[in-house]
């Protein structure tokens, strides 16, 4: 890689920007780097502006604990917990289906299937990716909740509602369980797309070991390629996650929305609230400045929970992927 | 007195036969497992693509198209200031989101260095992928309808554009960057400025890669819902100027579904249908566009 780096550094020092139109270009272009940072800042001022009166009125430790969600004039009282909960749990339901079927789909695709037949199924994938999630929404709340709720809510109530307290609650087809499978849906496409990348850069003396040992081929993924690729599998998991956090419109759709401490699911087919969704629900209709501000705040708690796991997922899939440069390999 | 040895050779054989016919089952398993994974992806595109065709194509006329939409629950009128709305919105959205975006993946690509701002830019830019859209929604109710103290067209389109920035970044600075290093050492050997040869000699050459990824960010930002709530908060009537109320297509979508009335799931059904044909169109044409020259586009987008 020496030469071609040594000429990109002799043309940085000696030719590039030395003219009065170089400098001007250069300008303009850092001037757009700029403004991209500048956006982040007004996603971060917008938000923090816009909740200092709930965090004020509630405390910020109070508004995330609380569960009272009560906008009548005089009796105002906002509480985050129940909310930072169901977004939790349809977002764990959503992994826990997801990704295991990311990564099934994953394996196929590299290490399976005839590359004739490779191509058109990235592809399918890739079609799932760029549906609109209010289409997806559309779907799940005419067509797919019923499929959900007779082929797996109904019997699994009718087998297990006097014993297991996770299914007790007669299932309607609006609830966190259904959410959590539409979300698993929608992030499919892109999870299992990162898993084929980071796969792709297992080296292939990595397989050929395995193979020449005599392993077989689900052997040679778990022992060669897996282990390889792990932190990032485990970070492609994780943007995943971000995304089924962040997800709002399918979810005001299908979890029934409810709002206080009603919004804690205590069974799988529970009604539930996440974060996006009470915003979402109730921006339109919010009677007071405070009640704005609580909504506000909501997106607060939902920002740095987005920005804590996509920061670490980046950390994590940036540690395997590392996109090879123009001379060598790295 | 010694016991007949036993047949080690034989016993050995056996155990690995079996062994192996177990490694071979759980092979096989797997690959089933593999199997249903991807059906269980492919089924849901199915149903969604055969439900919005089936329930959507009945209800598109040429009043549905343009005409405004009728009183609630009768059944009559149309989505045309929708489709007006989403139109101009992510118009305008694109037209600050792809000259920025692309310029500033120029910088990534041709002139950042090892600093700390490149670093924190494409950081930022990560981030920024990131956010869920409805925080995104919230900048432009803060900064753009509290002041003007109206739900309006610019709010809108400046939350959308937050969303396609990145998009743009990203794609422009990938396909620059596999733009030969030889190209521009042809530019600078004839003495052409950095200026020019970055737009008419590397960006020339990445100019579909680039296009690829402004369209597709405009697709993504189209289906976008959840910002338009905050911003241009969704009417029946047709546009009405920049710092007004607007309709757009995924918020009629949205506001039909939660209506009692049959007709009005018809109308977001047929609503539905035209939204999946633009930005199903856009994908599907540019996917194989870019597969066909070879771009790489990647999965995130």
């Amino acid at each position: 890689m020496a030469a071609s780096s040594t000429s990109k550094e002799f043309i940085n020092k000696h030719l590039g920007g030395k003219r009065r139109s170089d400098k001007l270009f250069r300008n303009i272009v850092i001037a757009a780097a700029a403004y991209t940072v500048l956006m982040v800042s007004l996603v971060v001022y917008s938000v923090a502006q816009g909740s200092t009166q709930i965090f004020s009125v509630e405390g910020f430790f109070g508004f995330l604990t609380g569960t009272d969600w009560n906008a009548v004039e005089g009796r105002e009282s906002f509480g985050a917990l129940p909310y930072i909960i169901g977004t939790l749990v349809s977002a764990a339901i959503a992994m826990a289906i997801g990704v295991p079927i990311s990564l099934g789909i994953a394996i196929f695709i590299s290490e399976m299937s005839p590359s004739r037949l490779a191509g058109p199924l990235s592809f399918i994938i890739e079609l799932l990716a760029a549906v609109p999630s209010i289409i997806y929404g559309l779907w799940a709340l005419f067509v797919f909740r019923f499929w959900i709720r007779d082929l797996i809510e109904l019997p699994l109530y009718n087998a297990f509602h006097n014993t297991i307290p996770l299914f007790a609650k007669y299932p309607f087809g609006l609830d966190v369980f259904t959410t959590g499978i539409v979300l698993a849906i929608m992030i499919i496409p892109i999870v299992s797309s990162i898993f084929r990348e980071v796969m792709r850069v297992v080296p292939n003396s990595q397989r050929e070991a395995a193979y020449s040992l005599g392993a077989t081929r689900w052997e040679t993924v778990r022992v060669a390629i897996i282990p390889y690729a792990r932190s990032g599998i485990l970070g492609a998991s994780i943007l995943g996650l971000g995304r089924a956090v962040g997800e709002t419109m399918l979810v005001t759709l299908i979890i029934g929305n409810v709002t206080g401490i009603a919004a804690i699911p205590t069974s799988l087919f529970s009604q539930s609230q996440t974060l996006a969704s009470l915003i979402a629900n109730e921006f339109n209709e919010a009677s007071s400045d405070l009640h704005l501000s609580a909504l506000i705040g909501l997106g607060a708690v939902l920002l740095l929970l987005t920005l804590v796991i996509n920061i670490g997922a980046q950390i994590l899939v940036k540690k395997t992927v590392k996109v090879p440069t123009g001379g060598g390999r790295e | 007195m010694t016991s007949p040895k036993p047949d080690y050779r034989n016993i050995i054989q056996e155990q690995m036969r079996r062994n192996l016919r177990k490694r071979i089952l759980i092979n096989k398993a797997i690959s089933v497992y593999a199997i249903v994974c991807i059906a269980a992806a492919i089924i849901p595109l199915g149903s969604i693509l055969i439900e919005v065709v089936k329930n959507g194509a009945g209800v598109i006329s040429i009043d549905f198209l343009t005409e405004p939409q009728g009183s609630i629950g009768s059944g009559k009128g149309g989505i045309g200031p929708a489709i007006q709305g989403t139109l101009i919105v992510v118009g305008l959205a694109s037209a600050i989101a792809a000259p920025v975006g692309v310029l500033a993946g120029i910088y990534l690509s041709e002139f950042a260095g090892d600093g700390i701002f490149a670093h924190g830019v494409r950081f930022l830019n990560d981030v920024l992928t990131g956010l869920p859209s409805i925080v995104i929604g919230i900048v432009g109710y803060v900064t753009i309808v509290l002041v003007l103290g109206s739900f309006s067209v610019v709010a809108g389109a400046l939350a959308l554009s937050i969303i396609m920035i990145p998009i743009v970044v990203r794609v422009t600075e990938e396909t620059l960057k596999i733009v030969p290093h030889s190209l521009r050492e042809g530019g600078y050997a004839l003495g052409i400025s950095k200026a020019k040869i970055t737009l008419s000699i590397v960006l020339m050459t990445a100019k579909s890669g680039v296009l690829t990824g402004i369209v597709l960010g405009i697709a993504r930002i189209a289906g976008e819902t959840a910002p338009l709530i905050m911003t241009i908060l969704g009417t029946s009537l047709f546009f009405s100027g920049l710092t007004g109320p607007v309709d757009a297509l995924p918020l009629r979508i949205w506001r039909l579904a939660s209506q009692p009335y049959e007709s009005a799931h018809f109308f977001g059904w047929g609503a539905a249908l035209i939204l999946i044909l633009i930005v199903l169109g856009l994908n599907l044409g540019l996917r194989l566009l870019a597969r066909y020259k070879g771009i790489p586009i990647k999965a995130e987008v």
